[in-house]
């Protein structure tokens, strides 16, 4: 394939999805889900396990038919064209999909004669990839030797064999130590700029934070915000005030009491006796002292901070389940 | 997709073959198990089986050869059930390249290994005394008929193992089934030395009708034929029927589960 080709296929590249749903047995797993990922750009899917994320990724990735909705990758109908999507996209599961009997040399060389490479071609991208990924000095090893975040990045190597338009990265830093973590981001950020659209699930607000461009947040399978970072933010509010106690039974009556002041409802961390509450604009600290103190709670600490990505998510998803968090 | 099916199932053969070579006891049952039963037979039991002719070590190889390859269908039923039950299936599938040529890959590995299967136990036979007494066209038309019988194993195998989905449960039902339909034949003994409704059984037995087949056709003793079925008067023609249909059959409904299993 020329470069020339590959550069041109890549600008009607990126992701689109409409009404997209499936469901397995009575249960929707995903619905409703509409995306529009501009080639070149990161959407990462944000939430819980069971939100939906890798049910999504299934569909976008050919591996799960919708029963309802469509989707294109690369401009590809997921459903009609699947093996021709299948040649443009790499697609890093949760679970590692390497092949614990074979070396991680013979895995990617597998993979990238599968893609159609030469056997030659295949090696030399296999070692470059491991390479770039630091496992140059297990090449041999059997990968069922493997640790867990060495698999993860081998499976990370196998997605990239056939340098695809768009990646698909399902929890890729789970397992991985923070310095893998921040070279898996450069690499990431390295492979945007070379013009690869890139969707990742995942469950640290950070990540979503500094990679993604767009982020949908995605909660029993529908979608509960969608945006920029920035955008997610601004929604729900900018600053909050953390609020830490003494002892569990004032969380309710706290709440009670930091309530008139708040923005949205408040939310609380019954283990570290944290009540975090988005405040209305021009709330001053002397306004929630005073709040806690006319209601006789004690507190440990007052906090003034911006709203993070962490807020944005937990006051999303856990507007469904008020009570249950104030009654834990 | 610029792969041949050929080419993508010749990527996926190497890699099953790479299988063998890093975990060598998947071949345990086709090797060292094969060899044991020969033994077996030959010095502990074979003294008590009267065989017309050249004697029994001339007409066991015949029944130790179906049998091991009848038996030779659980390698791929484990190795599919085991890819199944893992991660890699989906690698696979989130590549550019067929479903057939996955299975085809898993296929060539294991005719390999019933190849080697065949000339092993061919070998111990030369050891302890057996020969053919058949012309080079009749000796290739046995080597023919094992390794299309082996093909409609592997198959069966293959079909098993998507079925299943867990490689414990492939040994048990393989065990069950694939035990009393080759021990009830005449595989080790010669079907008149049985009660009269047991030589039913092993007379309408597709067993006894492979193992009369490369009796004959490797020139090896055939004892009597007691229940006249057309089957068994005309063991090679029978022979050729079974396996093609079998194998015809087996590749089909492997390819159709496989089908159904990876559509979610």
């Amino acid at each position: 394939m020329s470069e020339t080709t590959g550069q041109l296929s890549r600008r009607d590249g990126g992701v689109t999805a409409t009404g997209l749903g499936k469901r397995f047995g009575d249960l929707w797993a995903l619905r409703h889900l509409h995306l529009r990922v501009e080639p070149g750009t990161v959407l990462g899917l944000l939430g819980h396990n069971g939100a939906g994320k890798t049910t999504a990724i299934r569909i976008l990735t050919t591996l799960s038919q919708p029963t309802e909705g469509t989707a294109s990758v690369a401009g590809l109908d997921v459903v009609g064209q699947a093996a021709a999507v299948r040649s443009r996209i790499g697609v890093a599961a949760q679970q590692a999909t390497v092949d614990g009997l074979m070396s991680a040399r013979l895995n990617l060389e597998i993979i990238g004669r599968l893609h159609g490479m030469s056997k030659a071609n295949a090696r030399h991208k296999g070692d470059d990839l491991l390479e770039r990924l630091d496992l140059t000095d297990f090449a041999s090893a059997l990968v069922k030797t493997y640790s867990g975040g060495m698999r993860r990045r081998l499976d990370l190597a196998a997605s990239l064999m056939g340098n695809p338009e768009v990646l698909f990265l399902d929890e890729p830093t789970t397992g991985l130590d923070p310095r893998s973590r921040g070279d898996l981001w450069q690499m990431l950020t390295d492979l945007v700029r070379d013009g690869t659209t890139i969707i990742l699930t995942t469950q640290y607000l950070e990540e979503a934070d500094r990679m993604a461009d767009d982020i949908v947040v995605l909660d029993h399978g529908q979608t509960v915000a969608h945006g920029t970072p920035a955008e997610l933010k601004a929604q729900i509010g900018d600053d909050r005030f953390d609020v830490k106690l003494t002892s569990a039974d004032q969380l309710g009556p706290a709440v009670g009491a930091l309530t008139p002041l708040a923005d949205s409802p408040p939310t609380i961390d019954p283990e570290l006796l944290v009540i975090t509450v988005p405040v209305k604009s021009a709330t001053r600290a002397i306004d929630v002292v005073r709040a806690l103190d006319d209601a006789d709670i004690e507190a440990l600490d007052v906090t003034r901070r911006e709203a993070t990505l962490d807020d944005v998510f937990l006051t999303l998803t856990s507007t469904n389940r008020p009570t249950e968090e104030v009654a834990a | 997709m610029s792969n041949t099916m050929m080419a993508e199932a010749a990527i996926y053969t190497r890699r099953n073959l790479e299988h063998i070579r890093q975990v060598p006891e998947k071949l345990i049952n086709v090797t060292v198990q094969p060899l044991m039963f020969t033994l077996l037979f030959a010095f502990v039991f074979g003294g008590a089986i009267k065989v017309d002719g050249k004697g029994y070590r001339e007409y066991l190889i015949g029944g130790i050869l179906i049998q091991t390859i009848a038996f030779a269908m659980m390698g791929p039923a484990m190795s599919i059930a085991t890819d199944l039950q893992e991660g890699v299936i989906d690698r696979f599938r989130s590549l550019p390249s067929r479903r057939a040529s996955y299975l085809l890959g898993h296929y060539f590995a294991e005719l390999l290994g019933a190849i080697l299967t065949i000339a092993i136990i061919l070998l111990t036979g030369l050891l302890i005394g057996w020969r053919a007494h058949a012309g080079v066209a009749r000796l290739f038309e046995g080597f023919l008929l094992l390794a299309v019988f082996s093909s409609a194993m592997i198959w069966i195998g293959l079909w098993l193992g998507i079925l299943v989905r867990s490689p414990d449960a492939v040994m048990g039902i393989g065990f069950i089934i694939v035990f009393p339909i080759t021990f009830l034949s005449n595989a080790f003994v010669p079907i008149d030395s049985l009660p009269n409704v047991l030589q039913w059984i092993a007379s309408v037995n597709p067993v006894s009708v492979l193992v009369a087949a490369v009796r004959t056709l490797f020139g090896n003793p055939v004892a009597p034929v007691t229940k006249h079925i057309w089957p068994m008067d005309h063991p090679v023609a029978a022979s050729w029927l079974y396996s093609l249909v079998l194998l015809a059959f087996a590749a089909v409904i492997a390819l159709r589960q496989y089908r159904e299993r990876t559509t979610e």
